[in-house]
């Protein structure tokens, strides 16, 4: 009979592991970028194309950094909520717009030059945060994916913290929901604005 | 009706998969120059996991990223540099995760010694339990002259009524 008990109680652990192993998010990856220097970067702004934005721009300053790109899905589940958030918090959200062109699929690359790519690329960004509202101070325009390689970017959205000496303190991988902004990106800002 | 719409779609997916397959051949060709080169992309990017379709190399997937990665790789190939510092590279970037053979540390003691420790725990049961029966029988000895009469009363004793 003891023998027996010792079975069940086999099963029940290796089913409460596996239930465990369900339970978790394997696109939560962590990275290692928290708590380093956000990578530089030097990218055309989206609003005015001759001049570039880089992260020492914000130096002194806690801000977001919002990778996101008119064909992406999930970006458009947690737009309302970056909308909203634009409006109550007083905390600089800068878009990184990823492979806007490149990243769409829908597009014969060998086909299409850098300048097309580029006049394409701005064109679908601004009539995207037109339809949709615009939450962010200013977005940049990575247009082969080259700065989101260095963010280590493998699923837009992507969300990033970074404090006043330009560190990443936390990134959020895919959308943000009212529970993560809420419960983890809120008390963060709070304390690292103090 | 049935099987001649499963076939004609059949003959479609052939034809986009063996489409899909030129195209990308024909653009990955065009920067494959040096086979050694090659060579060396090939290797590493087979050690990188792909982060879209995580159980998938960056050699195999057709993925976005994975696409971008190999180019960032040759890039860096072309460039000159060692095999180590492309893999900091990428581990910098992604963390151990996009490492098929991640580094022995902390975190990832349980991923390398587990496997051993429950082997361990195999032969440790195994031993135990060998022992146990070597001892059950050793313990089998052949019945006494009373305990013979004792069992053949008992299996007797159905006969009699």
């Amino acid at each position: 009979m003891n023998r027996y008990y010792w079975i069940l109680g086999g099963f029940a652990a290796l089913v409460a592991l596996l239930a465990i192993g369900l339970g978790l998010n394997p696109r939560d990856v962590p990275s290692p970028l928290v708590g380093k220097p956000a990578p530089t970067f030097n990218l055309p702004i989206l609003a005015t194309p001759d001049k570039t934005f880089g992260p020492g721009d914000l130096q002194g300053k806690v801000w977001l950094l919002n990778v996101w790109a008119s064909w992406c899905v999930s970006c458009r589940a947690e737009h309302p909520i970056l909308v909203d958030f634009s409006k109550k918090v007083d905390v600089p959200l800068i878009g990184l717009n990823y492979k806007e062109v490149r990243g769409d699929g829908g597009f014969d690359m060998n086909k299409m030059s850098p300048e097309e790519e580029k006049k394409l690329a701005f064109q679908r960004a601004n009539t995207w945060l037109k339809q949709h509202g615009d939450p962010y101070k200013l977005t940049v325009m990575d247009l082969d994916g080259r700065v989101g390689i260095d963010y280590g970017v493998y699923g837009v959205p992507e969300t990033y913290v970074i404090d006043k000496a330009g560190v990443i303190r936390m990134k959020h991988t895919g959308p943000i929901n009212p529970d993560v902004l809420g419960n983890k990106i809120m008390p963060l800002l709070a304390e690292l604005n103090k | 009706m049935k099987l001649r719409s499963l076939s004609l779609a059949f003959v479609f997916a052939t034809f986009l998969g063996s489409t899909a397959a030129i195209a990308s051949s024909t653009t990955e060709a065009a920067l494959a120059a040096d086979p050694v080169a090659e060579k060396r992309l090939q290797s590493l990017s087979e050690e990188l996991r792909c982060l879209v379709c995580q159980n998938q190399n960056i050699a195999d997937s057709n993925a976005e990223l994975a696409q971008d990665l190999r180019r960032e790789i040759r890039g860096m190939i072309q460039a000159g540099k060692t095999d180590k510092e492309i893999i900091d590279f990428m581990v910098t970037r992604y963390g151990d995760f996009v490492l098929y053979r991640p580094p022995v540390k902390g975190i990832t003691l349980l991923l390398w010694g587990g496997p051993i420790a429950l082997l361990l725990l195999g032969l440790f049961a195994l031993q135990r339990y060998l022992r146990q029966r070597a001892r059950r029988m050793a313990e089998d000895r052949p019945l006494s002259a009373a305990e013979t009469g004792r069992a053949d009363a008992l299996l007797n004793e159905g006969d009699t009524k």
